[in-house]
């Protein structure tokens, strides 16, 4: 290692500062150690034990005789064979609208207030705390504000009727179609501001030169921003959408403070499914085969991207 | 760096003097995990407190909210696989078996025979406090699912009588329409569905059905017609509930009942603990009977204290919790507070009202007549996985997911076997 090549010339000093320099040297591994170890019990030999679980019988506690893959393959039959849609149908065609109309909104959103906020407006020291406060809140607290807010019998819905308008309907939180909708809204109010912060330091980041470059070839606000901001903002684009992406697989507590799982379960993510199986239906070789088909999901998302980044920086 | 070491040190150090001292409390404390937060159910539990605290026994609450209580099943599931057990849990039904099965609960046989516990439980309820011939478990009472609680104001504004049949509940949650009140209260979680589900099963098929049904999960009746007209009947008696009901706590559904805004909760009797802490008299502010068509069969559900294994010191605690748990006296104060009826059948049912008296003879009469049947909905006719997927199908056919009960049916059975 690195520490005893360096430690080599004091030896000459004396026995009692080369145990100092050599454990000075050394000190950096040894703090690292215990985290280190502790990330390789507690993340990557849970998900070895998760993996192994899936392929049990595990039912409340969980059992160490392997069944197969049976879990795996009540999971793909839920999947492409039962009608109505079972519970795992249902999350995962809910993942699918929620993970693209979260990203895209937020993406989108965020951009758009990041570009309004970069015309060097008065204020914006005071509009960039607005927009990014709702980040500080947990999912919790959005989503219990906001169950109330939706909440036709309580919030918009009854005070616009209180105020005449009583035409005025909005059930969305309450019906199983749109269900999942409402929890679109409450997310992408909680992180477009994170995103816009994100773009912001991004536009900050570009060359004024540039602009002004092109700005005296005769390019219009549009042209520039088309053109040329916004293909250089991709490294920001793609470090928001790794951000929103996984927020939007792993996001739980949304759902059950906004919906407690939605009108029949129909606001379920498969993080909701995963607790359910395991925790309270003690199905726990279901639950954990879900959660390793989310492992995967993620991992199809951030490995490529991992790839690409470490590929452009060995170049 | 020896700044850094030091304080470390410390650090541990005040850690371990702070479990040793923790632990010289627990001796003299009851750790008790449940779910009561709801006001009528936090005030039958002060019921047990003063019991203890007269012993000199310390309470340790480690409440967890939420109606059907999987929160808290939840929170006991890390406790116990942390090794960190509770002196008990409020438990139900099969799960007490499950934990029992995992070897986890403690032994309270000495106890019980000193007490006479065999003599006293119902068969039925002895059959999840019973593992393996030692008591795990002291039920603390009986409740019973198939009632309906009506707004008695609200009836004589309308005119209704009580209904026996089916229909006749129909026609009176009609009258409640006409005169513009909400007829039925519901709190659309899967749970309470399925508990009124459970009432319509046992009318619309009659005891016999109920049981082979919900019981021994026997599939010919899972399939049969007469499952289908229980669905038939679920989907009408949903259509006289408010448009606002998905998500609702229960007890937000009883206060609806409690202050006129509906006109009938079909619930468990520890709804009833809500009227009696909303200051509400039976026959005077509000009426129990039984769903109708279920008159002489009982579904019940029993709230049981699951005793874990503790180490010797906590045992003195644990076993004076156990003892305290099924004296007559606390059975009879504390059911008359909670809505249901005393987990042994030799209390006196003087101290409790119109419904509890109702509540005690049916019972004797269930028990001794046979008709005494464990709740689906409520963990006590099946494995926790079994009775989530029939709540699943009852669900999704009340939000309609599942449109016709053609459907349902095979749902149901398709699902009931999956988690067998």
């Amino acid at each position: 290692m690195s520490s005893v090549a360096t430690s080599e010339p004091i030896i000459t000093r004396g026995k009692a500062t080369t145990v100092r320099a050599q454990l000075q040297n050394a000190l950096p591994q040894i703090v690292l150690a215990p985290s280190f170890l502790i990330t390789i019990i507690f993340v990557y030999g849970f998900i070895a034990w998760t993996a192994y679980l899936s392929f049990t019988n595990s039912k409340t506690f969980p059992s160490y005789a392997l069944t197969g893959p049976r879990a795996y393959q009540r999971l793909w039959r839920w999947t492409f064979e039962s009608d109505p849609p079972s519970s795992w149908y249902t999350s995962i065609t809910n993942m699918a609208i929620f993970g693209f109309l979260y990203v895209g909104i937020c993406l989108a959103l965020g951009l758009f207030l990041a570009i309004l906020l970069d015309q060097k407006i008065r204020g914006e020291g005071l509009l960039r705390p607005i927009f990014l406060y709702p980040m500080a809140l947990s999912f919790i607290v959005t989503g219990v504000a906001w169950k109330w807010f939706l909440d036709p019998g309580l919030g918009l819905e009854q005070t616009l009727h209180q105020w005449g308008w009583t035409s005025f309907h909005f059930d969305w939180i309450k019906n199983k179609d749109f269900v999942i909708y409402t929890v679109v809204i409450a997310g992408v109010w909680q992180a477009s501001g994170f995103v816009m912060a994100m773009f912001l330091a991004g536009l900050r980041g570009i060359d004024s030169e540039i602009m002004k470059a092109a700005q005296i070839d005769g390019a219009t606000t549009l042209q520039l921003y088309r053109r040329i901001v916004i293909p250089m903002l991709r490294p920001v684009f793609l470090s928001a959408f790794i951000v929103l992406a996984h927020m939007a697989i792993k996001s739980y507590d949304l759902v059950v403070a906004l919906t407690s799982g939605g009108p029949g379960g129909s606001a379920w993510l498969p993080s909701n499914f995963m607790y359910e199986y395991t925790f309270k239906r003690n199905e726990m070789a279901v639950g954990s085969a879900s959660a390793i088909i989310m492992l995967m999901t993620i991992s199809a998302i951030i490995v490529p991207y991992l790839y690409s980044e470490l590929r452009e920086k060995a170049r | 760096m020896r700044r850094f070491l030091t304080s470390t040190a410390v650090i541990a150090l005040a850690f371990a003097g702070g479990t040793a001292v923790a632990r010289a409390d627990d001796a003299k404390e009851v750790q008790m995990l449940h779910w009561w937060t709801s006001g009528g159910e936090a005030a039958a539990l002060n019921v047990l407190k003063e019991d203890l605290s007269k012993e000199g026994f310390a309470w340790k609450d480690v409440p967890v909210a939420g109606g059907g209580g999987d929160a808290a099943m939840t929170a006991l599931k890390a406790m116990v696989a942390a090794g960190n057990y509770p002196t008990a849990s409020q438990m139900l039904g099969y799960t007490v078996l499950d934990y029992a099965q995992a070897g986890v609960m403690g032994d309270l046989t000495e106890t019980a025979t000193k007490e006479g516990w065999d003599k006293s439980v119902p068969a039925a309820l002895q059959k999840f406090s019973v593992y393996d011939g030692k008591w795990v478990a002291a039920p603390v009472n009986v409740h019973s699912v198939n009632w309906l609680w009506i707004n008695k104001a609200v009836m004589d504004k309308i005119g209704g009588t009580e209904p026996k049949t089916f229909d006749e509940l129909i026609a009176l949650l009609d009258k409640a329409k006409a005169a513009g009140v909400i007829p039925l209260a519901l709190g659309g979680q899967n749970w309470q569905e399925a508990t009124m589900f459970d009432s319509i099963v046992l009318s619309t098929g009659g005891p016999e059905f109920y049981k082979k049904a919900f019981n021994d999960l026997d599939e010919e009746s899972l399939k049969s017609d007469t499952m289908k007209t229980s669905f038939d009947n679920l989907a009408k008696i949903i259509k006289y509930v408010d448009p606002n009901f998905s998500g609702r706590d229960w007890n937000l559904a009883t206060a609806m009942v409690i202050k006129g805004d509906a006109l009938v909760q079909v619930m468990g009797d520890w709804a009833k603990g809500e009227f009696v802490a909303a200051k509400k008299t039976p026959d005077t502010d509000f009426l129990c009977y039984r769903f109708p068509g279920t008159n002489g069969s009982v579904i019940y559900n029993s709230d049981m204290f699951g005793m874990f294994d503790v180490p010797d010191d906590r045992k003195a605690a644990q076993v004076a919790l156990a003892t305290a748990t099924l004296s007559k006296s606390f059975q009879s104060a504390f059911n008359v507070v909670k809505g249901s009826v005393p987990a042994r059948t030799d209390v006196p049912d003087t101290d409790f009202d119109a419904c509890g008296k109702k509540g005690i003879a049916d019972l004797k009469a269930a028990n001794e007549g046979g008709t005494l049947f464990g709740s689906l909905a409520q963990g006590y006719g099946a494995p926790p996985a079994v009775a989530n997927a029939y709540k699943d199908v009852v669900s999704k056919f009340v939000h309609g997911q599942i449109t016709t009960s053609d459907e349902a049916v095979a749902q149901l059975v398709q699902a009931i076997d999956d988690a067998r």
